[in-house]
């Protein structure tokens, strides 16, 4: 009895001591830094479309704050987040790798009672209307459809508004068929004209069979031949029917050669290999900075949207979590927003961008407005001179016209092998 | 008296293991567990372990009942042979040649350096920088045409010349021609002049000199060329895509998209058939030479 009450005490005290130990290391270890104020480095994986070296100049100016790059495409990033969750603090993903990624568990929802702008975020992703009322289209994985968790450890969508949002968004834009207007002389308006055989062998499209698809069933819609209940989640039938023709067009020669790379639809359009193809908005500003006349076409059927954000993996705790909501805060700050608008991008928190925009550029890249001088990308390249104005006008216009989004079906299987079919045909 | 003088000798043996040690670490551990993974099973976002074949099964799904025509592996298999053995062909005639050239009519060792190192020329820029430069040459606008077009050989430009069969087998050419020169140099290389001067004495003219004596004593070199090509151009989806215009169909695309839609089970399928197709086609080609005997 005796013996047993000792040793309990001992193991207490041992307890205590063994707590008050490991205090003191973390202390010991976590002085250091403090006193040095070393910067927090954060491991950021993601596409890096958007994020040039100004930017990282520009948060450690604001911050103190480093990031660094594990820049991968964006499948790499989906495989990446369920393969290997501890090997980065902060990913910028699309929304519509969702559906794959937050079954998985490896991502926690982020806490909006601490993004400080969170209220100031585009309508668009929270409730699905652009910020003048306009109901956007919804087909597709839409950013408003997968946008809130059940907690923040959930592993499903919540259906209605919660605390937790699964990623806050950063980056997204319309797309639409570029064309070269020198070339085909005459204006474009479906995207039907993607299967035109005026312009047998001078089409394009791109071989990424998720966003392919979803090109596909614009024009296979624009035809007339079907209307699809949401593109975005084809049965297999509408599959069949999409991919079959698709084939048909492909084997008649349509496509001059389909493109997975960015750089590579940029050759196509510039050489004049292609006329009008699937093309992404920074091609275009590539395609023109070469001299070239192209346009980011808007057509009657409305455009494919895309949407990204940054989302924090399950394994980022403590100090680095507290770094990464700084960073995003600092993200929706303006700064990045102008940044990106000047790109021909849109940003998540529209007035605070807008301060950092001068008037003219502002009525450019978000009113529709004519220039007024020229208008100069964040390099300091030359895109618009006065009079001239932006593709497909204003934001209202262009995230109005949204038909669909980016996608992950149901049926993916299925149709990645469809797509595989089509390629071999 | 002589001393006995002890040197540490080890078993030959020994000296192997650093590279079998290698040799399981990268590549019988990853190849067994990609055997292993092919059986697994898998959702859209994890593989789950399991035994099952229904990967096999999928790739072979439709395959024997040609319902659709012939289905999609078989015709990306007939695909990816025909791309391995029009280049097969034509690095050998060409690597042949030019290995031919350098080891009986370049006489001067400097000079056999020179042209040699030439050759590697293709290897000197990325893969992916060489591949869009064919645009500006081939392309409907590029060099070919235009010149074609001003001699007034042709009216409008030749649209076959890029994003085709051709312009993929071109490429593969001017990429893996070194691998057969390599090999085939050195068997020449091998081969004691005598021999020839003796054929050459016994009446023997150059077409009957390179037939009978100079092609089966390159045989080794002409089969370590042949695996070098056939090996790589099995697994190319890089240069096939850039060059067919993403509309030529190869088995490492396919192996290639499957990983990016996180289908690694069913990529893993894909890569052992792979492999066995290619070890097949390679013990096929030793049956006509033993490689051992003759190195």
């Amino acid at each position: 009895m005796k013996s047993k009450n000792s040793s309990s005490i001992s193991r207490r005290k041992m307890l205590k001591l063994g707590t008050g130990t490991t205090a003191a290391a973390v202390a010991a270890l976590y002085a250091p830094s403090v006193i040095s104020s070393d910067p927090i480095t954060l491991r950021y994986l993601g596409t890096a479309v958007s994020m040039g070296d100004e930017v990282q100049k520009k948060l450690f100016e604001d911050t103190g704050l480093k990031v660094k790059f594990i820049a991968v495409t964006t499948d790499e990033v989906t495989k990446r987040v369920l393969t290997q969750p501890n090997s980065f603090d902060l990913v910028d993903t699309e929304y519509f790798s969702l559906p794959k990624l937050v079954p998985s568990g490896n991502i926690l929802g982020m806490d909006t009672k601490r993004i400080k702008e969170w209220d100031n975020v585009t309508s668009i992703f929270t409730k699905g209307v652009t910020p003048s009322g306009k109901k956007v289209g919804l087909q597709g994985t839409a950013p408003s459809k997968v946008m809130y968790l059940e907690g923040s450890t959930g592993k499903k969508f919540a259906n209605e508004v919660t605390q937790y949002a699964t990623l806050i968004p950063t980056i997204y834009n319309a797309d639409t068929l570029g064309i070269r207007p020198d070339l085909i002389g005459r204006p474009i308006s479906s995207w039907a004209e993607l299967l035109n055989p005026e312009f047998k062998g001078k089409a394009a499209t791109l071989n990424i069979p998720s966003i392919g698809i979803m090109d596909a069933a614009m024009v296979v819609e624009a035809m007339g031949e079907y209307t699809y209940p949401d593109k975005g989640n084809m049965t297999k039938d509408e599959i069949d029917l999409t991919m079959k023709i698709f084939t048909e067009a492909k084997k008649a020669g349509q496509f001059r050669a389909f493109w997975t790379d960015f750089n590579e639809s940029v050759n196509l359009m510039a050489s004049g290999e292609v006329v009008i193809q699937s093309m992404w908005s920074p091609a275009i500003t590539a395609v023109k900075s070469q001299g070239k006349d192209c346009v980011y076409q808007p057509l009657k059927e409305g455009y494919r949207a895309w949407a990204a954000g940054f989302a924090l993996p399950k394994t980022t705790k403590g100090k680095t979590a507290d770094a990464v909501y700084e960073f995003v805060n600092w993200y929706l700050s303006g700064w990045v927003g102008a940044y990106l608008n000047r790109q021909g991008y849109y940003s998540a928190v529209l007035p605070t961008a807008k301060q950092y925009m001068s008037e003219d550029e502002w009525g450019f890249w978000m009113e529709g407005k004519a220039a007024q001088g020229d208008i100069l990308s964040p390099t300091g390249a030359k895109l618009a001179s006065a009079g001239e104005k932006r593709d497909g006008g204003s934001y209202e216009d262009r995230m109005g016209g949204v038909a669909c989004w980016n996608a992950t079906m149901d049926e993916n299987k299925y149709m990645v092998r469809k797509w595989n079919e089509m390629v071999a045909s | 008296m002589k001393e006995k003088i002890h040197i540490f000798q080890p078993k030959l043996s020994w000296l192997a293991i650093p590279f079998a040690l290698i040799f399981i670490a990268y590549f019988i551990v990853p190849l067994t567990l990609t055997l292993i993974v092919s059986f697994w099973d898998y959702t859209e976002y994890s593989i789950i372990p399991d035994f099952i074949v229904g990967n096999y099964i999928y790739i072979f799904d439709g395959c024997f009942t040609f319902e659709n025509g012939l289905c999609l592996t078989f015709k990306t298999y007939i695909s990816t042979f025909f791309f391995c053995f029009f280049t097969w062909l034509i690095t050998l005639l060409l690597g042949f040649c030019v290995a031919y050239f350098l080891a009986f009519y370049v006489n001067s060792l400097p000079l056999q350096i020179t042209l040699f190192l030439i050759c590697t020329i293709p290897f000197w820029t990325s893969n992916v920088i060489r591949m869009v430069s064919w645009i500006p040459l081939l392309g409907r606008n590029g060099l070919v045409n235009d010149t074609l077009i001003t001699l007034g050989l042709i009216q409008e430009p030749i649209e076959w010349l890029l994003y085709s069969s051709f312009s993929v087998i071109l490429a593969l050419v001017h990429l893996y021609t070194l691998f057969m020169i390599v090999p085939i140099f050195n068997s020449m290389l091998r081969i004691d002049k005598e021999v020839i001067e003796a054929a050459y004495d016994s009446g023997a003219n150059q077409f009957q000199i390179i037939k009978n004596v100079i092609i089966p004593l390159c045989k080794p070199g002409i089969i370590i060329g042949s695996i070098f090509v056939i090996t790589v151009v099995m697994g190319d989806f890089l240069t096939i895509g850039i060059m067919g215009g993403q509309q030529l169909a190869s088995i490492g695309k396919i192996i290639n998209t499957e990983m990016n839609y996180l289908q690694l089970p069913g990529a893993a399928a894909n890569s052992v058939i792979l492999l066995f197709i290619t070890i097949f086609i390679i013990i096929v080609m030793t049956k006509f030479i033993d490689i051992r005997k003759e190195l």
